[in-house]
């Protein structure tokens, strides 16, 4: 028999399901998203030519998270927005309940998000030279700041998604609430770029992500009922 | 288990513009309540506001089913709704589409069932098109197909032949003789004013 949370999670992987076979078929969001950061790192690199691609770790760690940060913010909106300029929230709300919209829509900004950086991380390896001194520490710290940037921005999506003007909405409402993931997937990057520098130094930025992962997720369950059925 | 509607004194205004108030009703299982009067004489809200997306300015809408009144969101399973703001999915197939809504309202249904109910509004040989490629009296078939694919108690129809043909119309006319809970149509079809039981003229 099916119960209520399996129930939820199967709802959820459905909304996710219809999410990636409508962007498969019209690529509303990756082509704002991957454009977005392959021009940006491209041009970041350009403008660094002249250091010869030897620059400071803090800054090579601040580019990478600003990178990560607008790109997402061009992309990571448009699922909820879609679902409101094309008018198919309206079935949406009718027929499905809260939870599995914004566990949907979570999912499906993360994959967006991991395919961003598949794409972007290397590329930004190679054009500014990054060497990374410490793979798991690197990982971690991209993997708990893009959980935690994508928590966050789903559910400010939502928000935005009925108001007029969306863009600018978006990165007001988003960018506060992003700061602290931002100062410690920052500081953690650099640690991990840091030669010598063990993963247990870089405890407290993880635990800050972590926590704030998991305090956006819970809050953006709680908060999504009223966000997407007022 | 039969339902109620009922309509409390209903008033919807915006900054300096009256719509519409003091809209009564009580509606009762197997009833019929046609809304109807010109272009922006509130139809369409008053709809949205039965739907629960739309809060009135004054008054209140209640459902009970057997005696027992609904919270707001309850009756959101219980709803069929074809509007000119409900849209389908255009870059999904009607298959895809139908599978999509009932898998999230908890419903499985094969694609021979499916291709049942596609049959009833005449589309069962789009099913596997994209909504996109479809007519709009093609995307209003698919509407009823989806609004009837839970067998829901409140059926509510805003426009309810826009764009259909004569074929389409007689089938709509099928389906609201045939529905057996609450219907709600909004519409100002004068010859539409026959299913009505009860009927609400709204003035501009």
């Amino acid at each position: 028999m099916e119960t209520k949370l399996s129930g939820s999670i199967s709802k959820s992987f459905a909304v996710f399901l219809k999410d990636i076979k409508s962007e498969l078929r019209t690529r509303y969001a990756i082509n704002a998203i991957l454009l977005f950061a392959i021009v940006t790192v491209f041009a970041v690199s350009f403008a660094l030519a002249k250091t010869g691609g030897k620059i400071e770790i803090i800054l090579q760690a601040s580019l990478l998270w600003i990178v990560i940060y607008f790109s997402s913010l061009s992309g990571l909106a448009q699922s909820f927005i879609k679902e409101e300029e094309s008018r198919t929230a309206v079935a949406l709300r009718l027929y499905s309940p809260a939870g599995p919209v914004f566990g949907g829509k979570l999912i499906f900004n993360l994959v967006l998000l991991a395919v961003m950086n598949l794409i972007t991380i290397p590329l930004f390896s190679v054009f500014l030279s990054l060497e990374i001194a410490n793979y798991p520490l690197f990982l971690s710290v991209i993997l708990l700041g893009s959980l935690g940037m994508v928590g966050t921005t789903t559910l400010v999506a939502a928000i935005i998604s009925k108001a007029s003007v969306k863009g600018a909405l978006f990165a007001v409402l988003s960018f506060p609430l992003l700061l602290p993931v931002l100062m410690m997937a920052i500081s953690g990057t650099r640690k991990a770029l840091t030669p010598g520098i063990s993963f247990s130094a870089a405890g407290m930025e993880l635990q800050v992500l972590a926590s704030y992962l998991i305090v956006m997720t819970v809050l953006g369950f709680l908060l999504f009922d009223s966000v997407w059925n007022d | 288990m039969g339902l109620r509607l009922i309509l409390d004194g209903l008033a919807k205004s915006y900054p300096g513009r009256p719509v519409f108030s003091g809209i009564s009703a009580e509606i009762e299982q197997r009833k019929r309540l046609v809304i109807t009067g010109p272009n922006g004489s509130g139809k369409s809200t008053l709809v949205r506001i039965i739907c629960g997306f739309v809060r009135p300015t004054k008054g209140r809408v209640t459902f009970e089913i057997e005696d027992q009144e609904l919270a707001p969101l309850e009756i959101r399973p219980h709803i069929g709704l074809v509007s000119p703001d409900l849209v389908l999915y255009d870059e999904l197939t009607a298959f895809e589409n139908l599978t999509f809504f009932a898998g999230v309202a908890g419903l499985h249904f094969s694609i021979d069932e499916l291709s049942v109910r596609l049959d009833r509004v005449g589309l069962h040989k789009r099913g596997r098109d994209l909504v996109g490629s479809y007519s709009s009296g093609m995307k209003q078939r698919l509407k009823y197909c989806l609004a009837l694919l839970r067998d829901p108690k409140l059926l509510l129809l805003d426009e309810p032949t826009a764009n259909l043909d004569d074929e389409g119309k007689s089938l709509i006319g099928d389906i609201i003789e045939s529905h057996n809970g609450v219907l709600v149509m909004a519409t100002n079809e004068q010859t539409e004013l026959r299913y009505g039981d009860e009927i609400i003229r709204l003035d501009q």
